[in-house]
């Protein structure tokens, strides 16, 4: 699997670490129910989906990229704060 | 048909043409009182216990591959309960205690081999770790040895005791682990439980649930719609999707754990080797081959197939304990997907759905776990009160705090 970092170039995967799903966005209450979703919910859904990578051997970026679960292709990736 | 020394002689003077089919192949029926989704081990062992031991008729068990083609065909078929927190060892040791039986109680050989489970220790800090894991096991009745460097020299004279890196200083030994004929778990069940008349259905895939009032009624499946009045899920690796289907979310992400075996060679490893510091564990299959693993690979995935990289790595901390395995080719080299929740430890329980009970959440422990955990989801399914051994393993316990996190790592499930 290779990923292309916007300020690196495209990768090998394990250049990268992988923290999950985007279970965001934080809540902005104290909501107990709210935090139990941000935090431990998931979607982990069968297809397209998004995940917080950190390239590590890099730029050091957090980074949020689209894959497909299916197949492991890579659709997108973005900085996590641009 | 009983399996017996005598009937296998009598088979074999006359040619071996009285065996009959091990299971029915049967076609759904329009109503059930339980359908279990998932025809792996722990969906097949629950429709043996609600039958054998709740006496619970007309159960079907709806599979949508062939039984055993998910992650009961494609472990490492180890075998422990050799397990830290409390909420987790009561459930692992009824599975073990279930292994030691199973034979007897399903009248099929799934060639049960307690040859003990070893995890090795590298520093001080480890070692009073898995003391306190002992302790614990022993704690709970559990059987548990801690052996020095000269325990593991005598156990396994072949490791690398002076690796730079991890050199051994001993390691926690569980006698009564091992390993089991993966595939004969989900035959022997599923013959047992076709014994009782559970209907096992193959090649039928459930595509979603009938919801009213909460409630749930039926099962739209690829072959139909099928009324129960109780649905029990397991189908670990895919749950989330289930959940999808029945409208809630769980703590769960699908990784990819993957598993490889050597060309076969003479009696070699004894039992079960782990080398968690370098991300290894083997053991030998009745067959000669070597059979091991490492990690997960870490990003979610439902491809059945992982990548190179962890491969490497598993087979680096291979050569590192273990430089003996460095000239033998591996012949095969598979995955499979796991549930990995966000505390490392399963789920057995109802849902937000009425009628709908939920068995899932394995990450990479579901095999050993398959006689306790379809006991216990038995006992859920016909009591609806939880199992003690179970009792713990509950769905919100993320939400109320009572977390099971052996390793202590937070909420982040691809570090379980």
């Amino acid at each position: 699997m290779r990923i292309t970092c916007p300020y690196c170039g495209e990768r090998e995967a394990e250049e990268f670490s992988i923290l999950g799903e985007v279970a965001g966005p934080r809540p902005q209450s104290d909501e107990l129910e709210a935090f139990h979703a941000y935090v431990y919910l998931r979607d982990n859904p069968v297809g397209p989906t998004r995940e917080y990578w950190y390239h590590a051997s890099g730029c050091r970026r957090w980074l949020v990229v689209s894959r497909d679960t299916r197949d492991h292709a890579v659709l997108g990736v973005e900085f996590a704060k641009p | 048909m009983r399996y017996s020394v005598f009937r296998l002689a009598a088979e074999a003077l006359s040619g071996h043409r009285g065996w009959q089919p091990a299971w029915r192949d049967v076609a759904p029926k329009p109503f059930y009182d339980v359908v279990i989704v998932g025809g792996g081990g722990h969906g097949l062992a629950t429709a043996y216990y609600l039958a054998s031991r709740y006496g619970v008729r007309n159960i079907a068990v709806l599979e949508k591959s062939w039984i055993g083609s998910g992650n009961t065909g494609r472990n490492t078929t180890i075998i422990r309960s050799n397990y830290r927190e409390a909420g987790n060892i009561p459930l692992y040791e009824l599975s073990m205690q279930l292994w030691e039986g199973l034979e007897q109680d399903l009248n099929y050989n799934a060639m049960v081999s307690q040859r003990g489970i070893v995890n090795l220790f590298h520093s001080d800090s480890q070692r009073d770790a898995y003391a306190r894991r002992g302790n614990m096991m022993r704690i709970h009745g559990v059987d548990a040895e801690l052996l020095d460097e000269k325990g593991i020299r005598a156990h396994a004279p072949f490791l690398d005791f002076d690796n730079a890196r991890f050199p051994i200083k001993g390691g926690l030994l569980q006698r009564r682990g091992g390993t089991v004929r993966h595939d004969a778990v989900a035959w022997g069940y599923a013959r047992a439980a076709d014994k009782f008349e559970v209907d096992i259905v193959q090649n039928c895939e459930v595509t979603g649930f009938v919801i009213e009032g909460g409630a749930v009624k039926a099962v739209e499946t690829s072959r139909g719609r099928i009324v129960a009045r109780k649905i029990g899920v397991a189908v670990a690796g895919n749950s989330s999707r289930l959940a999808a289907m029945a409208g809630f979310r769980l703590p769960i992400e699908t990784c990819i754990l993957q598993a490889m075996v050597t060309e076969g060679v003479k009696p070699l490893i004894p039992g079960v080797i782990t080398f968690g510091a370098g991300h290894f564990y083997i053991s030998q299959s009745d067959k000669g081959g070597l059979v091991f693993g490492g990690d997960i690979d870490a990003y979610k995935s439902y491809a059945q197939r992982g990548n190179l990289p962890v491969i490497e790595d598993v087979c680096e901390g291979g050569m590192a304990i273990m430089p003996m395995i460095g000239r033998l080719r591996v012949l095969r080299q598979w995955a499979g997907n796991v549930d990995m929740t966000m505390d490392g430890s399963p789920i057995i329980d109802f849902t937000p759905v009425q009628g709908l009970y939920l068995n899932g959440g394995w990450c990479y422990g579901g095999f050993k776990s398959i006689p306790g955990s379809g006991l216990t989801f038995a006992h859920l399914i016909a009591n609806d009160t939880p199992h003690p051994a179970a009792a713990a393993l509950t769905l919100n316990r993320f939400a109320t705090g009572h977390v099971i996190d052996e390793n202590g790592q937070g909420a982040q499930a691809n570090l379980h």
